[in-house]
């Protein structure tokens, strides 16, 4: 097995000798964000288990891998278009596709957007839109605190870009997939930018589906501005196989008066590390961060978050939900900041888990710095089996052990489901919720929101 | 209906029924009275088929099949219905859909088809009212945030919704202001009929004002030590327990 110097020459190696190719097509200000972040990495390198954050995550199984990494876009051999259908009839949404990472180059036109809405890829935008590009590239991930984001920042090339102008409400979701398919195990670097002007109103839906049964490391930041008044949901959907490893970093800055809801789902995926950031950055701002993971087998899922009150009178509500089984293994951080002014803080925070069988793990840390002193937080975190007393109550009514099991499960995961904003979304994932929860996705190489089977 | 003969129970390895012989006939209300501590939660949650307890001596025979050998759900399919002494909450599963599930393994195992979702409605609605509950409560997760009387009456609707050959009612009375006893009292009364029965297990006479027993029997230290008609309720209401332990040597 190599080691971490090792792996992190290697990436050493690949941003040195890849250089003219990494440059090529990016503008001026995603290459001077790239040397820095290049710097950072230098500095950091991939985090090992010494880093306190990764303590609960070994990432140097799933970089210890030969992949193939594509510094240039590749076209695309079949139409993606024709492949790749969502069909959920009531799930009306604007949908466009990456691949690998990479903007797809022949996306539908989205006919339905509103006057001013852009959709497009990274190196389009950056091309394109120079001052609002500029003006939020790279400002809000941090290449100097996590090797993982510096990684990305200098590797990135391309992902998706979400521009909605001021007082613009898009009332159909923007659904992003990305479908991994390559005919080698590839690591996809994938950098998104999402702009909400002021009043404006956007609903996100990003999935990620492997089309391939190879191994894939997808590392992926996202960055978001959300500005004074605005209302923005993002709905992050991981269903990947078990062979592959998600790196997702999200970064979301949050104006006046915001509204923000992110709901991150991880149904399946052989390693993932999900990092939240928040910070609400003027006043009387509301934030709601909710996820929910169910793992079984050997899977491993780690949610780090972090939600910074540095101005008063904001609100956060976080709640993490997991179902543990088999040998599967995860984490929670959930850390809250709240700043020396950030009085009235409202701060929320829960985590809570079903072990399944006696050798899933799961570690749950809350943390609070709280430095204002009128503010109400509260954290909570739970680890517990499934409620004996709940399950008898149901078989004395006749529902067999199976099933109340199962309606027991489902209840547990369906108070994160039902945060959902979307209607159709929310009742197409909790029947697919419901499926996984019986087993009966075990692995789904079409859209997970459209797979019948 | 039901015969128990000699039933003996334990919970690590603590003796709690020690010989219990009970025969109850269709159309029968059976009332165990006896003091706290002297088994009468055990014995029903035994019939309903919990765990957490072990049959060291005995049988039980309900409708000709031996009860102990079932899982609780086939006893639940097979006709009797355990009223929860303390009702159990589950945040995020609607009544609608519990009731639903429930009825419908209930017709599956009688060779019946699923009730259309109109036909489960109306089921609904013709049993609330029987019951008295409010719809407020059953468009709730089950007795999640209910009072001490709602979650009883809950249970009533519950047993009016599965029609159960033997009811067996476990303290239901306990913590019930007059009103939500009356409400539970007339379910109960409203749903028999010549081809079910009911065990009624309390510790107050009270509840037996108004759901008036066939017979009467005293359980103390795990033994059935008296039984009798609905006259011994009042005579146990009067002098308490204190008679009884004396004459069986406490």
């Amino acid at each position: 097995m190599a080691d971490i110097n090792t792996i992190n020459k290697d990436f050493a190696d690949l941003f040195n000798q890849g250089n003219e190719l990494l440059l090529e097509g990016s503008s001026d200000v995603m290459n001077e964000t790239r040397k820095n972040a290049f710097q950072d990495f230098s500095k950091l390198g991939v985090p090992t288990r010494a880093n306190e954050n990764y303590k609960y995550t070994n990432l140097i199984p799933a970089f210890d891998h030969p992949y193939n990494v594509n510094l240039k876009y590749q076209n695309v051999d079949v139409d993606l278009n024709e492949i790749f259908q969502c069909d959920v009839p009531e799930l009306d949404t604007n949908m466009v596709l990456l691949t690998n990472g990479w903007y797809y180059g022949n996306n539908k036109e989205l006919t339905e957007l509103p006057k001013g809405v852009i959709v497009c890829g990274v190196q389009e935008a950056a091309e394109k839109y120079p001052e609002i590009f500029n003006a939020h590239y790279g400002k809000y991930a941090k290449t100097d605190e996590d090797g993982i984001v510096a990684l990305n920042t200098s590797l990135a090339k391309d992902g998706f870009f979400i521009y909605v102008p001021k007082g613009v409400v898009i009332e159909k979701p923007i659904q992003v997939v990305n479908l991994l398919r390559s005919d080698r195990d590839l690591m996809a670097t994938q950098r998104n930018l999402i702009v909400v002007e002021e009043n404006a109103q956007a609903k996100i839906i990003v999935c990620d589906h492997t089309l391939t049964h190879h191994k894939y490391l997808t590392n992926s930041v996202t960055e978001v501005n959300v500005a004074r008044n605005a209302i923005f949901d993002l709905y992050t959907l991981q269903n990947q196989h078990l062979n592959s490893v998600i790196l997702n970093s999200t970064y979301i800055r949050q104006e006046s008066n915001s509204n923000v809801l992110s709901n991150t789902i991880s149904l399946y995926g052989g390693t993932i590390r999900n990092n939240h950031h928040v910070i609400l950055d003027e006043e009387h701002c509301e934030n709601n961060t909710f996820g929910m993971y169910l793992m079984d087998r050997d899977q491993h899922v780690d949610n780090f978050t972090s939600i910074d009150h540095a101005k008063p009178n904001c609100l956060s509500n976080e709640h993490f939900k997991g179902v543990m089984d088999d040998q599967a293994s995860g984490a929670f951080a959930g850390r809250i900041f709240v700043r020396r002014d950030a009085q009235q803080t409202q701060a929320y925070q829960s985590n809570n888990n079903l072990l399944l069988s006696n050798d899933a793990v799961i570690n749950t840390k809350p943390q609070l710095v709280i430095d204002a002193d009128d503010v109400k937080c509260s954290h909570g975190a739970t680890v517990g089996q499934m409620d004996e007393d709940a399950l008898f109550y149901l078989r004395a009514r006749g529902i067999d052990e199976k099933e109340a099991r199962q309606m027991l499960m489902f209840a547990f995961a369906h108070e994160i489901i039902e945060k959902i904003r979307v209607e159709p979304l929310k009742e197409r994932i909790d029947e697919l919720v419901d499926k996984r929860l019986r087993g009966e996705i075990s692995k789904c190489n079409t859209c997970a929101i459209a797979c019948n089977h | 209906m039901l015969s128990i003969k000699n039933l003996h129970v334990s919970i690590e390895g603590k003796d709690i029924l020690k010989g219990i012989n009970l025969d109850v006939k269709p159309g029968e209300v059976h009332a165990i009275m006896g003091p706290n501590g002297a088994g009468k939660s055990t014995l029903a949650s035994v019939l309903a088929g919990r765990d957490l307890y072990n049959v060291t001596e005995g049988e039980v025979i309900f409708q000709g099949k031996d009860l102990l050998d079932m899982e609780p759900e086939d006893r639940a399919k097979e006709g009797i219905f355990l009223g929860f002494q303390y009702p159990i909450e589950i945040p995020g599963v609607s009544t609608v859909n519990f009731m639903k599930t429930a009825v419908n393994e209930h017709r599956k195992y009688k060779g019946l088809d699923p009730l259309s979702a109109s036909d489960f409605l109306k089921l609904m609605r013709e049993k609330k009212s029987l019951v008295e509950i409010d719809s407020k409560l059953t468009n709730r997760s089950v007795n999640e945030g209910f009072s001490g009387g709602e979650k009883k009456k809950n249970e009533i609707f519950q047993m009016a919704m599965l029609e159960p050959k033997l009811a067996v009612l476990d303290e239901t009375d306990s913590g019930l202001d007059i009103d939500a006893l009356r409400v539970v009292a007339n379910g109960v009364n409203k749903l028999k009929t010549r081809d079910n029965a009911t065990i009624v297990i309390t510790h107050y006479q009270r509840l037996l004002d108004y759901i008036v027993p066939d017979v009467v029997h005293v359980l103390y230290n795990g033994r059935i030590v008296k039984t009798a008609g609905k006259e011994l309720a009042l005579e146990l209401e009067e002098k308490g327990y204190d008679w009884i332990k004396e004459e069986n040597g406490k």
